[in-house]
């Protein structure tokens, strides 16, 4: 493949790096909430203030008679329409019959902030005045917030067809193999750990525009989606339609991190009152209202061992989980933690594994996939286990993985979780990472340090299962050569418009200027399944370029049609088709037969009277792709940590990332997601956590109480690569999107206990504040 | 409730408004004005993606009130390219560091950078993580736009005082006081 | 997201000001400065007064005056200088005559908020509103300013220890008066150092120190702390561990060890960063760290021999 990529870098000029970047810089792009329709109304919620209630009574009297107000509904009002009004639940796999998240309260409210009745009025402040006006009349139940809690004998039940609050328990892998393992081990280490509910905080909350053609019978819904037709088939599934009827448009979003795949009442209502109003409606969640309605993240409370041989050796690993899937299952929420193992072997031959996930209802909002998914919570376990085992074996915890770790030439690996592992060199990122932190010399420094604070070293490594599902991907192919790619995933910070025309320009080569890339709209794109879980390019990627392969192909048999050879006697280069070298083209009929035809010229004969006898017309080709199995990223990150004893502060001194994504089509956005990922993951470990207290509320509301990490909490990140293909997928890519998110936590946590462990200390859950590391240390004294 | 009509310049553009005392800046710019620039990402003045200039200083515009820009200057993101659309240095930046992801925030932060690099020209890395507190990215992890920050600087400064710091531009009025005749 | 409704006056004079607080006494008005306390409170539904009135245009009431009252224009001496309320804390850090004169409060203001908020905030009303963990009361509490108000009943001068309620008595400020200054007294050892609240950015906890000494030893101490209590307070404990004593790290240490004697965890602020005992725990730190670098000031001045103002 020629690299079209070659010109644009050359020269020292820094240019753009992406082709989406002038349009967010000069305020230009469109979010949702920038759209304006002179007619649109604005809709807003009111939110239940309890985490437990059954709901007495509604009074929207006064709210309605607020000038400029449109429209009160509550459930009642959607029970007597058209529309079921419930958000999908997939409840296939879970062990109980619960009903499904009603877009407004029925007559009990299961978690703070789940909305109860919807407004509707001519502007925004005149939305927030319907809503103060309303009047609900609550009967307060008792809480359960904590999913051990839940599953006591005298817990408040959620719902009736879940008496004890489980939803589901699942096993993964060798319950019998592990029990052999355990039974007569030379060692066995031990972990209780809790991975801390977290909000994805996208830093643009979720909005949508509804409009409703009464004529069509039809909607248009933009809105703030990762997954256009994931959110057609659930909003045809709430307003009791065919797909067909709805178009979703995904305009620029502010971030996603999993909570723009989920499907909320907001976008469902919208729907529903622009219908009842025709008159289109805008709903835009304020911070708080998106920070209560969830989805939140992670939220697992963990008990693990590990069998293991006096030399190191691992033997086995047995896991025991309780999930909070908080008060509803959304989409798949509660039935998620169900493969929340998979990723339990991280990079180690691990003879036997048995994991028991519970997932349990709370009255917390609903948790579903957050940056990660059940991949950050699994290897956090085993690198916690891992570091925590080394210890109290006596060896270096970097010496312990590299006993364990998967030799480069057991590929593919089956680990007994049922992940098969595709393709790496772990040692070899392992050593890398080490070798770009100078690990033996921040050994051979010690723990103290000359200003009295304690220094830790801390080393994770991880894989990450990516690039699930199918993905569509279309090159068109326009009369005068110019190209339009689509594709089912969509673009919001990934820059997906750069790398994908940088593919098609690399098959089809010409220049990336004649290639415009669209996502984002139900309408023109065949289908889709969008972009979570580290997949886009990975699928989408390979989508286009196998459509773009397949383009050249048919432009190849017009070209040799023009040029009176066979196919393979057509040479391609540079936009230009011509004869091989080597071929005479023995069959040309004479001099005045052209020796060369362009991209564009083929394009026009595509489109033009006259297509040659065995061809069809057209030039525009649609791929399907499925990858032939998921790509595992994986990588090593290391943190070095000083801790003042005092106060218990953490500084992160360095941080260093070796990711191994296989190929790596843009360095500079692989860059980039690393560091994100870094980012959201060290918010993990030292400031983020969701907490409610005993009734329900939800403490941390708001950025002024949710700690996100800002520009000074974060260490500058040094990152390397090894590169493994994938040879499950024609790029040899694999995902990196959350890479970040899952190594970074047991990083840095490890490195915080390596700096205490002469104290005694030998766990220390997340968030790593100053005060529980205070505490970790006064406690061990 | 009252109305009140008001004027000011948006990005060198006078106009006029009409508006309810308690619509915030970032309102009237976003949905009376078509500035949609400036975003919301939060209600408790703690994302800075709303972040304008007002009068020459940055500010949050959603902790403004629209009617407190009586006669007031403002300047939004919008207002950054030069005539003929050339993005100004500091967009440029952004964009050849890979500053911004998913863009939400980077109007604010390239408001922010702004005022940051007119008051410090030369600002080390720490002292513009410093500066970007208010300025929240879940995106980036700041690295890039760090870096983006330090290329602004850069591609700012003046020609002739490239390299080494002119002396005196350093001192830290705090603890040390030039003596006159020594600058 | 969305204030409710109200009504917006603007001020032209203080005059004006107070007058529009009298008329619209039935409506609960709120003085709108710098509104960065005020209109998060109106987003978040913590307010709902149904009239402001906007003091910002007042020009009186902003500037730093070099040794002169910033409203009459009469010099109040050349060892205080004077704040007009509407100053904002960009303004107070560009000056060098509080960075040299009242470090205590620069410092306090150099770590307050963030960028866009300093350019906007006003003195006058962080200190008016005073919300748990903000910096400048404990800045003013220790540097002992005095805060001039005017109301109905004209103008007075009231103590920063009775403004804010940190003696003990509910806070000074009567309805309809607003505040017109901050004087603040010079005293170059002044410090502060605050552990930011990782969320709100107000401080976890944060302490200020000033230290009045003569020939090394200590004459005056005025410690304080905010973000422990629901108001700031003075750390007699402290003090008094310091006066005295003479100028030297292991004094300092000493004093400061005894920061948390006089408040009871259980009375301490506390959520989900940082409880109550972790708040008071902290205090010695941050009162010793407060306190060297008041110190750090001692040692820079003891060489120089110009009397203030000189260098500006």
């Amino acid at each position: 493949m020629t690299d079209r990529r070659a010109d644009e870098d050359a020269g020292e000029t820094a240019g753009p790096t992406r082709r989406e970047d002038e349009a967010l810089l000069t305020g230009r792009a469109e979010y949702t909430d920038d759209l304006s329709d002179p007619n649109a109304t604005h809709l807003a919620f009111v939110r239940s203030e309890y985490g437990h209630a059954e709901i007495g009574g509604i009074d929207t009297t006064a709210a309605a008679g607020i000038e400029g107000v449109l429209g009160v509904y509550t459930w009642d009002d959607i029970a007597v329409s058209e529309s079921p009004g419930v958000l999908p639940t997939s409840t296939g796999s879970l062990d109980c019959e619960v009903p499904a998240h009603p877009v407004l309260a029925r007559d009990r409210v299961r978690y703070q902030g789940q909305p109860i009745a919807a407004v509707v009025a001519e502007d925004r402040y005149r939305a927030r005045d319907a809503v103060d006006a309303v009047s609900v009349e609550y009967d307060p139940l008792e809480a359960v917030v904590d999913s051990v809690a839940a599953t006591a004998e005298d817990a408040p039940t959620l719902f009736d067809g879940a008496p004890d609050n489980v939803a589901a328990t699942t096993d993964q892998g060798d319950r019998e193999a592990t029990e052999e393992a355990f039974a007569d081990p030379e060692n066995v280490v031990d972990v209780e750990l809790e991975n801390n509910r977290l909000i994805s905080s996208a830093l643009e909350p979720r909005a949508a525009l509804a409009e409703y053609d009464a004529a069509e019978d039809r909607f248009t819904v933009t809105m703030t989606s990762q997954s256009p037709h994931g959110h057609r088939r659930k909003l045809a599934h709430t307003l009791g339609l065919s797909e067909r009827q709805i178009r979703v448009i995904s305009p620029s979003v502010g971030g996603g991190f999993g909570h723009k795949g989920h499907h909320h009442p907001g976008e469902a209502m919208a729907a529903w009152c622009a219908r009842d109003l025709e008159r289109p409606v805008k709903w835009t969640a304020t911070r708080s209202a998106n920070y209560l309605e969830g989805a939140h993240g992670r939220d697992h409370r963990t008990t693990a061992e590990l069998a293991i041989d006096d030399d190191g050796t691992i033997r086995g690993l047995r896991v025991e989980t309780h999930a909070n899937v908080g008060g509803y299952g959304l989409d798949g929420g509660a039935s998620m933690p169900g493969w929340y193992g998979g990723l339990l072997s991280s990079q180690y031959r691990i003879p036997a594994i048995h994991c028991e996930t519970h997932a349990i209802f709370t009255n917390t909002a609903p948790v579903h996939s957050y940056r990660g998914a059940g991949r950050p919570e699994a290897i956090y376990v085993t690198e916690r286990l891992v570091d925590v085992a080394a210890r109290e074996l006596g060896v270096d915890p970097v010496e312990l993985r590299r006993r364990n770790v998967i030799e480069p030439d057991q590929f593919p690996y089956e680990t007994p979780v049922g992940a098969s592992y595709d393709s790496g060199d772990y040692e070899r990122g392992l050593e890398e990472a080490l070798e770009l932190a100078d690990y033996d010399d921040l050994r051979a420094r010690g723990r103290e340090r000359e200003d009295g604070r304690l220094r830790g070293v801390g080393v994770a490594c991880y894989t990450e299962s990516t690039g699930g599902g199918f993905e569509s991907g279309v090159v068109r192919v326009h009369r005068d050569g110019g190209v339009t790619v689509s594709a089912g995933t969509h673009s919001h910070g990934q820059g997906h418009g750069t790398t994908y025309a940088h593919l098609v320009a690399d098959v089809l080569e010409i220049p990336t200027d004649d290639i415009d890339v669209m996502e984002g709209d139900s309408d023109s794109i065949p289908t889709g399944t969008g972009t979570f879980g580290s997949r886009s390019t990975i699928t989408g990627g390979s989508a286009v370029v196998e459509s773009a392969e397949a383009v050249l192909a048919k432009a190849r048999r017009f070209a040799a049609a023009r040029l009176e050879v066979e196919p393979d006697e057509v040479a391609y280069a540079n936009g230009e088709f011509s004869v091989r070298d080597g071929d005479e083209g023995g069959s040309r009929s004479g001099d005045d037969t052209a020796d060369t035809v362009s991209f564009a010229d083929v394009a026009g004969m595509a489109y033009g009277w006259g297509v040659p006898e065995d061809m069809d017309p057209g030039l525009e080709e649609t791929t399907f792709y499925e990858p032939d199995g998921t790509a595992y990223t994986f990588g090593t990150h290391v943190a070095v940590v000083a801790i003042d004893p005092e106060t218990g502060e953490l500084e992160l001194e360095r941080y260093v990332a070796v990711d191994d994504c296989g190929e790596r089509l843009e360095p500079t956005i692989v860059e980039g997601q690393v560091h994100g990922g870094v980012a959201q993951g060290i918010g993990q470990a030292v400031s983020e956590r969701a907490s409610y207290d005993g009734d329900g509320t939800l403490l941390t509301n708001s950025l002024d109480s949710y700690a996100v990490p800002r520009a000074s909490h974060l260490p500058e990140i040094e990152t390397g690569q090894t590169v493994t293909p994938s040879p499950r997928n024609p790029l040899g890519v694999k995902g990196i999107g959350e890479a970040g998110t899952i190594a970074a936590p047991p990083t840095v946590v490890n490195a915080v206990v390596d700096a205490l462990a002469h104290l005694g200390v030998r766990h220390v859950d997340m968030p790593l504040t100053d005060e529980t590391i205070w505490r970790a240390i006064r406690d061990s004294r | 409730m009252a109305t009140h009509d008001i004027e000011l310049t948006v990005n060198e553009t006078e106009v006029e408004l009409t508006v309810d005392s308690r619509t915030l800046l970032v309102h009237a710019l976003r949905d009376e004005l078509g500035y949609t620039g400036p975003k919301v990402g939060c209600e408790s003045s703690k994302c800075g993606a709303c972040t304008v200039e007002l009068d020459g200083d940055a500010v949050k515009s959603c902790t403004v009130l629209a009617v407190q820009t009586d006669g007031a200057s403002v300047q939004t993101v919008e207002g950054f390219a030069d005539e003929d659309g050339e993005l100004h240095p500091i967009q440029e930046q952004f964009s050849a560091e890979h500053g911004l992801q998913c863009g939400y925030c980077t109007p604010g932060m390239v408001t922010t950078t702004k005022h940051l690099l007119e008051s410090n020209p030369d600002p080390s890395r720490e002292e513009i993580r410093k500066a970007l507190k208010g300025n929240i990215c879940r995106c980036t992890g700041y690295q890039n736009v760090v870096d983006a920050v330090e290329s602004a600087a850069a591609a700012l400064a003046p020609a002739e005082s490239e390299g080494e710091s002119a002396s005196g531009d350093d001192v830290d009025l705090r603890t040390d006081y030039p003596t006159p005749g020594e600058d | 997201m969305f204030p409710p409704q109200f009504d917006y006056h603007r001020a032209s004079s203080i005059d004006d000001a107070l007058e529009l607080l009298e008329r619209h006494a039935a409506d609960d008005p709120r003085i709108l400065a710098g509104g960065h306390s005020l209109l998060p409170d109106l987003k978040n539904g913590r307010a709902s007064p149904r009239a402001l009135v906007d003091i910002g245009e007042i020009d009186a009431l902003r500037g730093i005056g070099s040794g002169a009252d910033v409203e009459s224009g009469a010099d109040s001496g050349a060892d205080e200088t004077a704040i007009g309320a509407l100053t904002t804390y960009a303004d107070i850090l560009e000056s060098d005559r509080l960075q040299r004169h009242a470090p205590v409060l620069t410092d306090a203001t150099s770590v307050l908020a963030d960028l866009q908020i300093r350019n906007r905030g006003t003195i006058g009303g962080n200190l008016t509103a005073a919300e748990p963990g903000a910096d400048l009361p404990a800045a003013t509490l220790a540097a002992d300013a005095t805060v001039r108000v005017r109301g109905p009943d004209g103008e007075r001068a009231i103590d920063a220890a009775a403004f804010l309620g940190a003696d003990g008595s509910e806070p000074a400020l009567r309805e309809r008066e607003l505040v017109t200054e901050v004087r603040v007294p010079h005293v170059e050892a002044g410090g502060y150092a605050k552990k930011t609240h990782p969320a709100s950015g107000y401080a976890m906890v944060g302490v200020a120190a000033v230290l009045e000494t003569d020939d090394g030893t200590i004459t005056d101490a005025r410690v304080a702390a905010t973000g422990v209590l629901e108001r700031v307070v003075r750390l007699a404990a402290v003090e008094d561990a310091l006066v005295g004593a003479r100028v030297e790290s292991k004094t300092i240490e000493a004093a400061a060890e005894r920061a948390g004697e006089t408040i009871e965890p259980a009375d301490a602020r506390s959520d989900d960063h940082a409880s109550g005992e972790f708040r008071v725990h902290l205090l010695s730190t941050y009162a010793e760290r407060a306190l060297e670098r008041a110190v750090d000031r001692v040692a820079a001045g003891a060489g120089g021999t110009g009397t203030a103002g000189d260098l500006e």
